[in-house]
């Protein structure tokens, strides 16, 4: 591994470790049973650098936006090998990257591509297609567009093909400084108002510093690389930090989740990153080839379960659990080291279904705007663990039980939110980042987390929801005034799971909660995808309290409807 | 040889059996994810389905961002 108290910037560092660890296999791309791709790090950097050539004479240095001194370029790709070599391109540019997640519409994508100032776009081209239907890229920075994959005979919307755009002769590297801005996150915000975490080289070589220490790489060890590569655990664990050591990184072109259980045993898998909801349903199927098990077959299964218990309780120790369960952990390939969850809270009963198995499961807490991680678990699913190296935790505001709200003071502290001052002045207090989140220590350290403090919801997918962005598909709804809030924002409630949306109405004088408006109600509802959706409705017949620009005090609000009850104040739809 | 309007008929039927929606309550404007409430797996789950009933290979690069049965309709005609 390369030593990163010595590098000023993630450019820097992947540029020796491409040279360090050339002979390497750095990538393997598989689709469906065939593998498509196999690059060693000394061929990943002849395409780097071809691409970052490429960039280069197209004057993408030359590009600057006033927002963040330098000149963004945006990725928006599913996980594959284009996707690093065009972020490592993009570094040894010294460019900004900004890291976009495939799945949002392209209204979200444009949205944010004019937010950030993007003038360089690397996309697949079924994405581009999508984004040049919308006709966005005139009001926008977006110079050059370069996409991948794109049919011999396809319109190309004025974009140019990835594959073919290419400078020749070695690209010049441009340096950045540990406080420059490395990337420009996207933590939500799509709608509303787009929080744009500008996230420092300081605040990624720190981070990998604390993470491998924990999940440590080395030549010959391979990742999985599931989790969307814009997603911050993946870009630290499943790009940067296996680089920096001269491991592999996994592609899988289709995620289905037969092709996904091959590729544990076939190309022997030491770790990989889901969300919670995949985990859950790794953990459905499992039990349910458990369940189908013979009788005498399940209660041996049981009895080297309990026993794999006895002997992990303290710690892992997956030489004795292979042992004792050889074919469960067969089926993941026998060399799994952890499976990292991220994104989003996971269920205890989940984790502990896994530790039972012998299998480690790195369930931590972070926030984007906190770099990847802030603790790591202990094995203890009712619990989120100590702080990583580093990282200094504190509660503020402690209640009587010791509960409060989480604040965070590291190197991996983001710079702030991009173009908005306020929005940062509200995040980062005299150093400390408010998480919004409320737990407590326990005596021997360990943070416990025990609901949020902020209007928002994370959903078992790891998507941050802000009720004020879901709002607009309820606008000239025929009532007096509405607002969306998350429940347990309103009424606080110690629960990391189950979160729920609710719309507050404001009738009309003389108006009353009709089936027609009920029906509006759920028709509206129907239009935002499942995990968006409201869940129940609470009457209010008080205006609702504004500032002098007419927007609604939510915090105000929120106290008064708080003196409801929930229970009784919730109508399902 | 299928016609669009054909093959837009059989991924509605398909898609009406596999999630036990009443069969015609699915029209091809539909967005499967917000008519079926499904999430991102139970539609990967979906097209290894239509997979399976059309004889051909749906990378998911390139359904990233189809969301309504007439576009996914048409991927697939292309493929035919």
């Amino acid at each position: 591994m390369l030593d990163l108290a010595k590098y000023q910037s993630i450019g820097a560092a992947l540029r020796d470790a491409l040279d360090q660890f050339a002979n390497e296999v750095c990538l393997i791309e598989s689709d469906r049973e065939r593998e498509t791709e196999r690059l060693t790090y000394r061929e990943f950097r002849e395409r780097g650098h071809a691409l970052a050539k490429g960039l280069q004479d197209s004057d993408f240095s030359g590009g600057r936006t006033a927002a963040s001194g330098q000149n963004p370029a945006a990725i928006i790709m599913t996980n594959q090998p284009k996707w690093l070599i065009s972020a490592y391109a993009i570094f040894h540019c010294g460019g900004v990257l900004v890291p976009l997640d495939y799945k949002l519409t392209p209204d979200e994508h444009w949205q944010l591509l004019k937010h950030s100032g993007v003038s360089v776009l690397i996309t697949e081209y079924p994405i581009w297609r999508q984004l040049a239907a919308s006709n966005a890229l005139e009001g926008s920075c977006v110079r050059t567009v370069l996409v991948t994959e794109a049919p011999a005979d396809a319109d190309l919307h004025g974009a140019e093909r990835w594959e073919e755009f290419r400078g020749a002769g070695e690209p010049a590297f441009v340096a950045r400084q540990r406080h420059d801005i490395a990337c420009i996150v996207y933590s939500s915000g799509t709608g509303g108002r787009p929080k744009g975490c500008m996230i420092t080289h300081e605040n990624y070589l720190e981070q990998c510093v604390a993470l491998t220490s924990l999940y440590p790489f080395w030549p010959g060890i391979r990742y999985l690389s599931i989790l969307p590569t814009n997603h911050a655990i993946d870009f630290m664990v499943g790009f940067f930090g296996p680089f920096i050591c001269g491991a592999t990184v996994v592609h899988l072109r289709t995620l289905r989740p037969e092709y996904v259980r091959e590729a544990f045993p076939k190309y022997k898998i030491a770790y990989v990153s889901l969300v919670p909801l995949v985990l859950k349903n790794l953990r459905k199927g499992l039990q349910a080839r458990f369940d189908a098990l013979p009788s005498r077959k399940r209660k041996l299964l049981n009895a080297l379960v309990a026993i794999n218990k006895v002997l992990t309780r303290g710690r892992p120790r997956p030489a004795i659990s292979r042992l004792l369960l050889r074919q469960v952990h067969d089926a993941f390939g026998g060399d799994l080291r952890a499976i990292i969850v991220g994104g989003a809270f996971t269920e205890p009963q989940t984790l502990q279904f896994f530790y039972d198995l012998g299998i480690p499961v790195a369930n931590g807490y972070g926030l984007t705007e906190a770099g990847t991680a802030i603790t790591v678990n202990d094995l203890k699913p009712f619990r989120v663990g100590k702080p990583l190296p580093g990282m200094e935790v504190r509660i503020v505001n402690p209640d009587a039980e010791g509960v409060g709200e989480v604040a965070v003071r590291s190197k991996t502290v983001m710079a702030g939110y991009l173009n908005d001052a306020e929005l940062t002045a509200e995040a980062i207090v005299d150093g400390w980042l408010m998480t919004g989140d409320l737990g407590r220590f326990d005596g021997d350290g360990h943070l416990q987390l025990f609901g949020r403090k902020k209007n928002m919801i994370v959903t078992e997918e790891g998507k941050n929801i802000y009720p004020e962005d879901i709002e607009k598909v309820f606008e000239s709804l025929p009532v007096k005034e509405f607002c969306v809030f998350a429940a347990n924002y309103i009424w606080p409630r110690r629960a990391m799971a189950g979160e729920q949306l609710v719309l507050v109405l404001h009738l009309e004088p003389g108006q009353s909660m009709t089936e027609d408006l009920r029906r509006e109600i759920n028709s509206r509802n129907q239009r935002l995808l499942n995990y968006k959706r409201i869940h129940g409705v609470v009457l209010w017949n008080e205006d609702f309290p504004r500032t002098a620009s007419v927007k609604i005090k939510r915090n105000a609000l929120a106290e008064r409807l708080a003196q409801l009850e929930r229970a009784s104040a919730v109508q399902s739809l | 040889m299928r016609t669009l309007e054909q093959t837009t008929k059989e991924v509605l039927e398909l898609a009406s059996r596999h999630f036990n929606v009443q069969p015609g309550s699915l029209t091809p404007e539909d967005d499967f994810f917000k008519k079926l409430g499904i999430d991102s797996l139970q539609a990967l789950e979906l097209l290894t389905r239509l997979e399976n009933h059309f004889g051909i290979e749906l990378p998911d690069y390139e359904m990233q961002g189809v969301s309504d049965f007439r576009t996914l309709a048409d991927r697939i005609q292309t493929r035919l």
